[in-house]
């Protein structure tokens, strides 16, 4: 696939755009017209070429300028990038994941040439030529984990697994969804997800751990998350909630198509050879409003979702002061016409 | 890579080397049919062999003893069982090299704690393979261990030469035909805050260490054990398949997740011994008893009824029906 990369903002100017292209393979990620939290997990095999599922890890025109933006966060704040001693030899796991599935993929773009251990990447879109020694960490300008990150969209947390129970012990976080990796780490799978309304009560995070204690090797897993974000930060984080939160205020029925953003994540899950870790990748997908209505069964179906959605989980994605705004504006474009099931378009 | 009946991906092998390790022991090398490098894995990883013995279909863990770096084969020894229901039997007298066989990708249920400032091993019998891989491991990356490994006697000893050769001082072997005892509590007493231990053998030297340490205020998180439970035999039995509406037999030697996958239903399984929770089954209803034989299942729920681990547990009575 030949794509030009975007150059462009993710805060500011906030220049950050969809292609058409883009906007048709946007992971939407309803597939009926409401909404309510379940271990949505599904294996994560190659589906529809073209589409975010087609690779194992989606690179798109967003890559360069992504990257730039990540490097801007870690430069402002170096606790965004996090690994416990015991986590070194799960970034090098991690490193040897994305490079050799980045160059399986993309080989127009990513080239890996192993040596036994001298191993030489070449990383086109951002000019990166290394030579460097796997295992040796003295041959990296980073840890082995900040330095694949450092040339990678989406967060990815690395959980080790002891104790019946997985451990938030590493990541790289600058794209989230407000949490944050220096409040959650060392915290373990029920700790990191203990501020989440009634999924608790739902025994969601029961089911989903027992699950991934049994993570297999070869057999990744997928689901995705969402959200609705204000203009398209991806560094929506809570050290930096000052920066954006007060952006919420400014949020109008005549703007919301051009402000508001719907922020999905694709996650997946993958069991690490050597360490036995699990890592998470949580791949960030932003569209605007005006974008999206675009496709009528998601302007239906997002203003229905987002009208039954329940308070709790409303206000725990943040929703709460721009849902009138944005219902009022998505109201325009449903028409109360049925909906096809499934998330892609008609 | 090719996909079985179960639906996960299966490495095609064909042995390439048997060893006699021991009058017992046999060892066998794994190169990949299709030339392409094998999963790398972490000390501690099995992988489940399928042996098509027949019109049985073989499923057995073994453990990886080779390196976990090395991608160009596998290693697994297996000791010769003729008390058992048959799968060592068929390794040591039907398999031969050139034998093609498939392999599920490694998992790991024995893994390092890296948090850990010194590694403690014990090993007994076959259990040393397991720990092979995982000394390979410390060893690469500069860890401290020690290994602690009973055998019969120096000739029933598997890989006693190679591992005084390689570790020296770090390993000390126990020969119960001399009269050579681990001395357990003094070692355990002396080791530094921060020490883990690792057990895997007989299930009454398993035992023994196990409880010995938690009895000296060792906490559970620094105990890590792997327990080869093979599926015990027992009077045959039947079993309804509500989901699948089907009733199926089990043999006495079979287990009954091994019958559920031979009358064609796909039953999720991972460790197959009874210790990972994966093939955990809802009992609709039973009248009789349920024989639980797993390490998984709390008290409550071996009593509750509800559950059963069908991987390594049995039945005896009228009928049992489960959702499968």
């Amino acid at each position: 696939m030949t794509i030009e990369f975007n150059t462009e903002t993710f805060r500011g100017d906030f220049t950050y755009h969809n292609s058409p292209e883009a906007i048709a393979r946007f992971p939407f990620p309803f597939h009926e017209d409401k909404y309510m939290y379940s271990v949505n997990i599904e294996p994560h095999i190659s589906f529809r070429p073209g589409s975010v599922y087609e690779h194992p890890f989606d690179v798109d025109e967003h890559y360069v300028s992504e990257v730039a933006d990540r490097a801007l966060v870690l430069n402002e704040d170096p606790l965004r990038s996090q690994s416990l001693p015991h986590m070194n030899l799960a970034g090098w796991d991690l490193l040897e994941l994305l490079m050799t599935n980045f160059s399986q993929s993309y080989p127009q773009w990513f080239e890996l040439h192993q040596d036994g251990d001298r191993w030489h990447w070449i990383n086109r879109p951002l000019g990166i030529d290394d030579t460097f020694t796997f295992l040796d960490n003295t041959t990296l300008p980073y840890g082995p984990m900040e330095y694949i990150m450092r040339q990678t969209q989406g967060d990815y947390a690395l959980l080790d697994q002891r104790d019946d129970n997985l451990w938030m012990d590493a990541g790289v976080i600058t794209t989230q969804a407000d949490w944050s990796l220096d409040f959650d780490i060392g915290m373990n799978f029920m700790e990191w997800h203990g501020p989440v309304p009634l999924a608790h009560e739902l025994g969601v995070f029961d089911r989903a751990l027992k699950f991934l204690l049994n993570l297999r090797q070869g057999q990744p897993v997928r689901r995705l998350n969402w959200t609705m974000t204000v203009h398209p930060r991806l560094d929506t984080s809570p050290e930096n909630y000052a920066k954006w939160g007060v952006d919420r205020a400014t949020v109008t029925p005549e703007n919301a198509g051009e402000y508001m953003y719907l922020r999905v994540e694709l996650q997946s899950l993958w069991r690490l050879p050597r360490s036995n870790a699990i890592v998470f990748p949580i791949r960030c997908y932003l569209i605007s409003l005006q974008d999206l209505v675009t496709i009528p069964k998601w302007g239906r179906r997002l203003h229905r979702v987002l009208r039954d959605l329940p308070d709790e989980l409303a206000d725990y994605k943040g929703l709460t002061m721009t849902r009138p705004s944005v219902l009022q504006y998505l109201s325009q474009f449903d028409d109360g016409a049925q909906t096809s099931a499934g998330t892609f378009p008609d | 890579m090719t996909k079985s009946a179960d639906r996960t991906p299966k490495i095609d092998v064909r042995v390439t080397q048997i060893v006699d390790v021991t009058s017992e022991i046999k060892r066998f090398r794994f190169e990949p049919t299709d030339g392409k490098p094998l999963p790398v894995f972490a000390g501690g990883a099995h992988v489940v062999v399928e042996m098509e013995d027949g019109d049985t279909l073989r499923r057995n863990p073994y453990s990886l003893m080779s390196s976990p770096g090395a991608t160009d084969a596998y290693n697994i020894s297996v000791r010769r069982d003729p008390g058992g229901r048959g799968g060592s039997m068929f390794m040591h007298d039907r398999v031969t090299v050139g034998s093609l066989l498939r392999l599920s990708h490694p998992v790991n249920l024995f893994p390092i704690d890296r948090r850990a400032r010194k590694h403690l091993l014990f090993a007994g019998g076959i259990g040393i393979t397991p720990t092979l891989a995982m000394m390979s491991e410390l060893a690469r990356y500069g860890d401290a261990f020690e290994l602690n490994y009973a055998v019969r006697s120096e000739n029933d000893g598997a890989y006693l030469d190679q591992l005084r050769n390689t570790y020296g001082k770090r390993v000390s072997i126990y020969r119960d035909d001399q009269g050579e005892q681990i001395p357990l509590t003094t070692l355990l007493a002396a080791q530094p805050l921060g020490t883990h231990l690792y057990v895997c053998g007989p299930g009454g030297m398993m035992n023994w260490v196990l409880s010995t340490a938690e009895g000296l205020g060792w906490p559970a998180q620094n105990l890590h054990s792997e327990r080869f439970l093979a599926p015990p035999s027992g009077s045959p039995y039947e079993v309804r398949l509500a989901a699948s509406d089907l009733s199926i037999k089990v043999g006495p030697h079979q287990s009954m997740l091994e019958a559920i996958e031979a009358a064609g239903v796909d039953a999720p399984y991972l460790c197959r011994g009874g210790a990972c929770g994966q093939c955990e089954t809802r009992v609709v209803s039973f009248d009789g008893d349920l024989l639980h034989n797993d390490h998984y299942l709390t008290d409550d729920e071996h009593a509750g009824g509800q559950k059963v681990m069908p991987c390594v547990s049995r039945f005896e009575g009228r009928e049992l029906v489960l959702d499968r």
